[in-house]
């Protein structure tokens, strides 16, 4: 606290060059649609805005891309560690901080909007938000989500009361001090942009010294703490580059929205990845962007707020992300269920086959005698719609497992005898196995019993045959059920 | 139970016990209590484990059993007492510690693979900001060999089953090289396959002269894998080799009788109507 107390005596001096770095009439107010409507850029304006030809621009872009990389970088940690509602409450909490700061350097003479020190009041009480959730949580036995709330809506409060008196203050000028609420890059200037530049390289920096540090600290804090790693310490640097990240950002995305920031890139990008180097880079690559695109956007359109259109960009690949992810993505899972539902309603009816087979020749053992069935008998035997059977008969006969004959009837070629009894066999094993040990099977696993079968690998199979050692002499073991009840296909 | 402790030993658990419990042993405690929001949880634990020997820390759910392990690494506070490894805290001893913490301990959904977890257990060798190298790849491959893991070191955590995911912290213990491991329930919930992985391994271990102190749950199976056992309940019931140790008589003042009425007096103690009931923080 005093360290940060001497930090905002030593920014006292520094004031007069921002206010000098001020242009008068910069003040525009918060950003709102219904003033005037959107207005769209000219050719000239956008050609100017995406060959960052305007210095003012250029700073601009440049520092809100790598404010989103830094926060990329950081909110993965955040994430992986589960405190990312924590960021949240932290940048409510800096508005307090935000509006005191104003009201102090109005009353000390000097230019209240200067951002170093509102920054540095933001910070101040960031911590102290964050330190009022680990006194709730240390000493009051309430949980997490009543610590988080309770403080987020406390600071809030406080913040927007000592905004209002801060408005309304005989000397200095409020206006634009919302902005750090909403975030408008509009406001920034040629310092503020150099300086949240800088500390976004620099944050940037140190979470990648300490990639290998924080990933253990984020998997198993326990572990890390008995190997003799600082644990505590490690969780503090992490949190003050969380400050730092969202102070900084208080400006560009506004203080609601700068945790989107934090969270959004990082949950973008585990959809893609199992890696953690590669989700650490790709949530930077999609802060990055969101950073750029939305000052981009922002700079054209000067009535959208910078801070829902930098949310926005990143929500677009959040959303890209979700469906599209290698990963995680909805559309492989998916895809990957159908396949499997697919596989399963192809193996289900190679064993009709080879059971229909086995009923027609009887159970001697020996040679399996194919026979050919109408579709109708699969039909029954299957219960499945018309159309499901005959497209999944249409794939087995192009892979030839099947064969169709005239009349509508279907037989197992030689290749489809050997796959079937292979499906027939598992099958089998697979019901001895719940016979003999159901107790043990459902409790350790839970998964339909039906679907088992199909996902069993050779080294399942393997312990079920040390398991039911009688059914692994014979090669094909008799159905271990004599009643002949319907089964649905899954 | 007494069928069992009658059995015929292996021969690695045969040979004549010496234990001379010192304060120099691998472990060793002194009056040691801890206690989770003024309810005990642990009492006057006195413990000394010999070097060189298997032993099952046993005793029935809630009885401290974690509790005492995380107490020696420092993870849960003591409220008295005194814990050296080798003759020093465990703070100037880690090195000479494995650990191998419960599996539901961690999320596995984390976005690593079975070859980084082992690493990790390197970590502190490699020291800060410096990177994980080939050399450190190819020790917690090893490593990985040891617990039959070696084609899964590429697969994502949460890919593995319960039992791969035992024995990667089993193996993120072994790269650390330790002389004195502490397993806390190393058996519960896994295959077939991952306990013949892990008593091979403790077999191991012993042969090279190293001390594992482990959790266990199943009583069946103590006479079989360890030659030491120590019966806890808040206190020590009994501790001493297994064979002499491990009888009905001392198995029933475990896990009832008069000891259940003791900690129904210390919940007594401890109910405050502030508290929430029935919190509990530790696993057993």
């Amino acid at each position: 606290m005093i360290r940060v107390r001497s930090r905002q005596a030593m920014i006292a001096p520094m004031t007069a060059v921002t206010a000098m770095l001020m242009m008068p009439g910069d003040v525009p107010a918060a950003g709102s649609l219904a003033e005037s409507g959107l207005e769209w850029p000219t050719w000239t304006e956008l050609l100017r805005v995406i060959s960052l030809q305007d210095y003012n621009t250029r700073v601009v872009v440049i520092g809100t891309t790598l404010l989103g990389l830094a926060a990329g970088l950081v909110g993965t940690f955040l994430l992986l560690r589960k405190r990312a509602l924590l960021s949240d409450t932290l940048s409510h909490a800096t508005l307090p901080g935000i509006a005191l700061a104003f009201m102090l350097m109005t009353l000390a003479g000097g230019d209240g909007k200067s951002l170093l020190g509102l920054i540095a009041g933001a910070a101040v009480f960031s911590v102290m938000g964050t330190l009022t959730v680990m006194a709730i949580r240390r000493w009051s036995r309430l949980k997490d989500d009543a610590a988080l709330g309770t403080s987020l809506s406390v600071y809030f409060g406080l913040g927007i009361s000592l905004m209002g008196i801060a408005t309304r203050m005989e000397t200095g000028n409020a206006a634009g001090l919302n902005s750090f609420i909403y975030g408008k890059t509009a406001s920034m200037l040629f310092f503020d942009a150099l300086l949240i530049t800088l500390t976004a390289l620099g944050a940037a920096l140190f979470c990648l010294a300490f990639f290998k540090e924080f990933g253990l600290l984020c998997f198993d804090s326990d572990f890390a703490a008995t190997q003799g790693w600082p644990v505590g310490w490690l969780d503090l640097i992490l949190m003050v580059l969380v400050v730092v990240v969202t102070v900084i950002g208080l400006q560009a995305v506004g203080l609601i929205l700068v945790v989107a920031l934090l969270i959004i890139p990082p949950s973008a990008a585990r959809f893609w990845t199992r890696r953690l180097s590669v989700m650490l880079w790709l949530s930077g690559l999609f802060g990055a962007l969101s950073g750029l695109l939305g000052s981009a956007v922002s700079a054209l359109m000067a009535n959208l707020p910078a801070g829902a259109v930098i949310v926005l960009t990143a929500t677009v690949f959040f959303i890209l992300s979700l469906f599209a992810g290698t990963d995680r993505g909805l559309i492989r899972i998916i895809a990957e269920r159908r396949r499997l539902a697919a596989r399963i309603a192809r193996e289900n009816l190679l064993r009709t086959l080879y059971e229909l087979d086995e009923r027609r020749s009887g159970p001697q053992a020996g040679v399996h005698q194919t026979a050919a069935h109408a579709f109708e008998t699969l039909l029954a035997d299957r219960s499945w719609t018309p159309t499901r059977l005959r497209r999944t008969l249409g794939r087995l006969i192009s892979e030839g497992p099947v064969c169709s004959e005239s009349g509508e009837r279907y037989r197992l070629t030689e290749k489809g005898v050997r796959t079937a009894a292979e499906v027939v066999r598992k099958h089998r094993l697979w019901e001895a196995y719940l016979i003999a040990h159901a107790d043990v099977a459902t409790a350790q696993v839970d998964m339909g019993a039906d679907r088992i079968e199909h996902v069993l690998g050779p080294e399942m199979i393997r312990e079920l045959e040390s398991l039911l050692p009688e059914y692994s002499k014979t090669g094909m073991p008799a159905s271990p059920h004599r009643f002949e009840a319907p089964k649905g296909g899954p | 139970m007494q069928q069992s402790t009658m059995k015929e030993k292996p021969p690695f658990l045969q040979e004549e016990v010496d234990i001379t419990p010192t304060a120099e042993s691998p472990l060793w405690i002194h009056d040691l209590t801890v206690a989770y929001h003024r309810k005990p949880v642990l009492w006057d634990i006195d413990l000394a484990i010999p070097e060189g020997r298997l032993t099952a820390v046993v005793g029935p759910n809630g009885a401290g059993k974690s509790t005492l392990i995380k107490a020696v690494l420092g993870l849960v506070p003591s409220a008295s007492g005194r814990i050296r490894i080798y003759g020093k805290p465990y703070r100037r001893q880690r090195h000479l510690v494995g650990y191998v913490p419960q599996r539901e301990s961690v999320d596995w959904d984390f976005p690593v693979n079975a070859l980084d977890v082992v690493a990790m257990g390197l970590y502190r060798k490699i020291g800060w900001f410096r990177p994980v190298t080939r050399k450190h790849r190819e020790t917690a491959m090893e490593a990985l060999a040891k617990v039959g893991m070696a084609d899964l070191a590429d697969r994502q955590i949460n890919q593995l089953s319960g039992g791969q995911q035992q024995r990667v912290f089993l193996a993120r213990a072994l790269v650390q090289d330790a002389r004195i491991y502490l397993m806390d329930e190393p058996f519960t919930g896994v295959d077939v396959a991952t306990e013949r992985a892990i008593v091979t391994l403790l077999k191991a271990l012993k042969e090279e002269g190293k001390t594992c102190v482990v959790v266990h749950h199943d009583l069946q199976t103590v006479p079989d894998y360890f030659d030491q056992v120590a019966l806890l309940n808040m206190r020590i019931v009994a501790d001493g080799p297994v064979n002499v140790v491990f009888t009905e008589d001392n198995l029933k003042k475990t896990y009832g009788g008069k000891l259940t009425l003791l900690s129904d007096a210390f919940h007594a103690f401890a109910c405050d109507p502030r508290l929430p009931k029935g919190e509990k923080r530790s696993g057993s």
